[in-house]
């Protein structure tokens, strides 16, 4: 039974931030695109952004593309692509200032300007003890304020939504590998199709989801990645996963960057202030992985709070309940609420929360995906493009700084829509042929899990995932438990091909749902311990107890890891920037 | 804890039935959805929606032992030792606790929910002022879960009439908006017996709404400036 086949001009499969973003450009041009996303455009997970969006407007502090440049090359610890750093930062003002002419509902300063709040690894002046304001806010609620104005752009310029169906597999043409597409299950009606296009942009968003503390959300299962992977794509800089400083212990909730950013401060059982021994200029807001790595050791040494010393805890009651009612209404709600605690009069109790993943598809600064070929390291694969948090440009780097993400979805995002645009005006055929086999992978995973009378169980298999990569590939990485850890998932990834599920039904079917997304969980996971094995070295959040120091010599590259038998390949930084002077690696302090 | 969850899958069911379950709730487990979530690895067949898990995204609304609320926001400590769940009032059921939005969608589209401003925009932001950008406080803020919609009888009853609370909510969102200059044509939209005067100030909506907006005030600003320009 053939699928049968739908044809676009592009299909842009995700519809958070950068997905919308591409969609909007993409529209405007009155090319022919269809969106898919696993759930309504609006409850994609960049509404959970919290802190902001990172800008110099300079609207309170001095600042300018140059010095937040420079901060996001010292966090991403000099792995990130100088020249894709440089296209973000210069581009900043624009992208942001074009969110608020859609309608993005800002805090405002009494100038009527967009209000902007310091954050972590901001600085004034290339790293100076100055913070710079930097993060353009709405509240605490920049990511909802920034996804719902997308998406009411998007109903304006009629962009065709296909809402929960859930992309599968690509499509690769065998002569050349270029992407013709993907194959994709209709949840409502359980239908599979193939849906063809002249360009495939891929922003499916994290996959938080491989660590059993988290600040992401259910589906945030990595499926872009699962899907690249299955197709021989490799998978770039996978070891480098951020964990946030400040998730609610227990429930996971994130509690913003920008409750220190206001004024807020880590405290141990003790009373004490401890970043300041850590840290002492930027203290609480040094970059992420330096306060998590604080944190741990923190709790380690004993100095954690409550009965089992297992956590610290995020004062803000002394900002008083003017500041945390108008700037982080948001945060009090979900402290009182997953906290039991309301931060007007008490501290929250928080730990370092698996958060973003830097690494992803390999592109560059067009989003154009870019793959070793031959001796060149990155050569163009035809019509495939990846933005968002899938996508490793890469101006992350080992570390990303705070509010940077919301800007690598718009930026990058619209680059990558007007690449397309420009690639589908100069293509001379319209479509490829499919190639004769194209959607029988997904059918035969499909099959499988349909025919299963007996077997694993989804979430058994999940947990056992999840817990594994706590454990083993956590914020400090040791030798054996990785070795370990890889041993465990390659079981559980055995296991994940023996699922069993009692849902037959053709009808809104969450339990194959959760089955597929399981494989693209175990693809992630995989890639991301593999990677960190290799790596021996400590850079932005790859720690390793047995190499505690950065090394340029032997580590200054990018690891590309591919699924077929876990291979590992590298290729270098881009140490050059566009048009500016390079900044040479220093030891990094704050 | 027991739940007795409403389960209909049209591929199977000839009608729609109630199932009981029984979890063990371990300390971690704080919310409903906590739960929903336990009954699904005994019973992997039932459906529902979810994602955040933090009551931003609006995925998990479901009628919780006769009120809209999202399970995920609905603490396990303040319900009875049995709870039933059924999938959102007047909306047709896809399966299990999924309900079909197209219509609850298809309202908030049709009040054109962005901002309309055809003046040439200026170099950097528009300006505004902090109390200006205040009006727009307990508007922006809404999820799009449709709790509010689902509980307001004159939305049963007209669901592809009258706009119900959520987009009325929005339509005023873009009204209070100082950079929106399309007043005059979105209270034109709106000043129809059906579109806004459905509402008879019921206040189901207020009550339920898991994000403490108030969908009735914004309608009865909407309404007071139908007067004042009618004057
Ligand atoms: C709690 C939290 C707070 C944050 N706060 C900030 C902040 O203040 N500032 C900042 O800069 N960054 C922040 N981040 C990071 C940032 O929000 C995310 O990196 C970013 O939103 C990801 O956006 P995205 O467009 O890549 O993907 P997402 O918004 O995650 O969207 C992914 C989309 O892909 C779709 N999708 C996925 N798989 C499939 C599939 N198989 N088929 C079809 N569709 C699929 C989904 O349905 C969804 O529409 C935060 C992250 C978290 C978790
Ligand atoms: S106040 Fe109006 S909108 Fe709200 S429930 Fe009542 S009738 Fe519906
Ligand atoms: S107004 Fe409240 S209840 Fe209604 S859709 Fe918005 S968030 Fe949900
Ligand atoms: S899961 Fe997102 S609102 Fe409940």
């Amino acid at each position: 039974m053939a699928l049968s086949v739908r044809k676009f001009d592009a299909i842009v499969v995700g519809a958070g931030g950068s997905g919308m973003r591409a969609a909007l450009e993409l529209a405007r041009a009155n090319l022919k695109v269809a969106v898919l996303s696993k759930v309504f455009p609006t409850r994609s997970h960049t509404v959970a952004a919290q802190g902001g969006i990172a800008a110099p407007l300079a609207n309170s502090t001095e600042d300018n593309w140059h010095w937040h440049m420079y901060d996001t090359v010292k966090g991403s610890d000099y792995l990130g692509d100088q020249d894709a750093i440089e296209y973000m930062c210069r581009r900043a003002i624009e992208v942001v200032v074009e969110l608020e002419h859609m309608g993005m509902p800002f805090d405002r300063l009494e100038s009527g300007k967009i209000y902007q709040r310091p954050f972590g690894g901001h600085t004034q002046d290339y790293g100076s003890p100055k913070m710079a304001m930097r993060s353009c806010a709405a509240a605490d609620r920049t990511g909802h304020a920034m996804l719902h104005t997308l998406y009411q752009q998007n109903v304006r310029a009629n962009t065709q939504f296909f809402v929960e169906w859930m992309a599968l597999d690509l499509i690769r043409d065998p002569q050349d590998g270029a992407v013709i597409g993907v194959t994709a299950l209709e949840m409502e009606t359980g239908e599979v199709s193939i849906l063809q296009a002249k360009a495939t942009v891929f922003a499916t968003g994290g996959s938080g989801r491989i660590f059993a503390a988290s600040t992401n959300a259910f589906i945030n299962t990595g499926d872009g990645l699962g899907m690249a992977a299955r197709a021989g794509i490799p998978l770039e800089d996978m070891e480098f996963f951020q964990f946030h400083p400040t998730g609610i212990q227990g429930a996971g909730i994130l509690i913003t960057e920008g409750v220190r950013g206001e004024g807020g401060y880590l405290l141990n059982k003790n009373g004490e202030r401890f970043m300041e021994r850590y840290a002492p200029n930027a203290k609480d807001l040094a970059s992420r992985d330096v306060v998590s790595r604080a944190m741990t050791t923190e709790i380690k040494e004993g100095r954690g709070c409550g009965p089992d010393a297992d956590h610290l805890l995020l004062k803000l009651d002394h900002l008083g309940p003017e500041v945390i009612n108008h700037r982080l209404p948001g945060i009090r709600e979900i402290a009182i609420r997953f906290a039991n605690a309301d931060p007007v009069r008490e501290p929250i109790p928080v730990v370092p929360t698996a958060h973003y993943q830097m690494g992803g598809i390999p592109t560059k600064y067009t989003g154009q995906v870019v793959v070793p070929e031959g001796a060149t390291s990155e050569s163009i694969l035809p019509s495939f493009y990846a933005v968002g948090e899938c996508a490793c440009v890469s101006v992350h780097g080992a570390n990303r700084l705070g509010t940077n993400s919301l800007l690598d979805l718009v930026v990058f995002g619209k680059a990558a829509g007007e690449q397309v645009i420009k690639d589908i005006r100069s293509l001379p055929s319209p479509q490829r042929n499919l190639p004769k086999d194209a959607g029988e992978a997904s059918r035969a995973r499909l099959a499988r899990l349909d025919a299963a009378s007996s077997g694993e169980r989804v979430a058994d298999v999940g947990n056992d995932l999840r817990r594994t990569m706590q454990a083993h590939c956590g914020i400090f990485r040791f030798p054996e438990d990785l070795a370990r850890g890889i041993e465990k998932v390659k079981e559980i990834a055995a296991r994940a091909q023996r699922l069993f599920i009692q849902d037959k039904s053709k009808v809104f079917n969450t339990a194959r749902v959760e089955a597929l997304e399981l494989d693209n969980l175990v693809e992630t996971a995989m890639a991301t311990i593999v990677s960190a094995e290799a790596r021996k070295e400590s850079r932005g959040a790859q720690s390793r107890a047995d190499f505690p120091e950065r090394d340029d010599k032997n580590w200054m590259r990018h690891t590309l890891w591919y699924k077929e038998a876990n291979r590992l390949a590298y290729k270098p930084v881009h140490l050059k920037p566009m048009t500016v002077e390079a900044f040479q690696p220093k030891a990094r302090t704050y | 804890m027991r739940l007795s969850i409403y389960r209909y899958d049209p591929d199977k069911d000839e009608r729609p039935y109630i199932k009981d379950y029984e979890v063990q709730l371990e300390h971690a487990d704080r919310m409903l959805l906590d739960a929903l979530v336990k009954v699904k690895v005994l019973d992997d067949s039932i459906a529902f929606r979810r994602s955040c898990r933090e009551g931003v995204c609006g995925s998990d609304a479901m009628n919780i032992n006769g009120k809209n609320g999202l399970a995920c926001l609905t603490k396990v400590a303040d319900l009875p030792e049995h709870v039933t769940l059924r999938p959102l009032p007047g909306l047709p059921v896809i399966r299990d606790l999924i309900v079909d939005m197209t219509q609850f969608f298809k309202q908030y589209h049709s009040i054109k929910p962005y901002v309309i401003n055809d003046e040439p925009p200026p170099e950097r932001e528009r300006l505004q002022s902090p109390e200006e950008r205040d009006h727009l406080d307990g508007l922006y803020e809404c999820i799009l879960c449709a709790c509010c919609s689902t509980s307001c009888p004159s939305f049963w009853w007209n669901p592809d009439k009258f706009v119900g609370p959520a987009g009325l909510l929005q339509a005023y969102r873009f009204i209070a908006d100082t950079r929106d200059q399309a007043t005059a044509e979105r209270l034109d939209n709106l000043n129809d017996p059906y579109r806004l005067f459905r509402c008879h100030t019921i206040m189901n909506c207020v009550d339920v709404c898991p994000k403490n907006l108030n969908p009735t005030k914004a309608i009865n600003h909407i309404k007071e400036l139908l007067v004042k320009r009618a004057v």
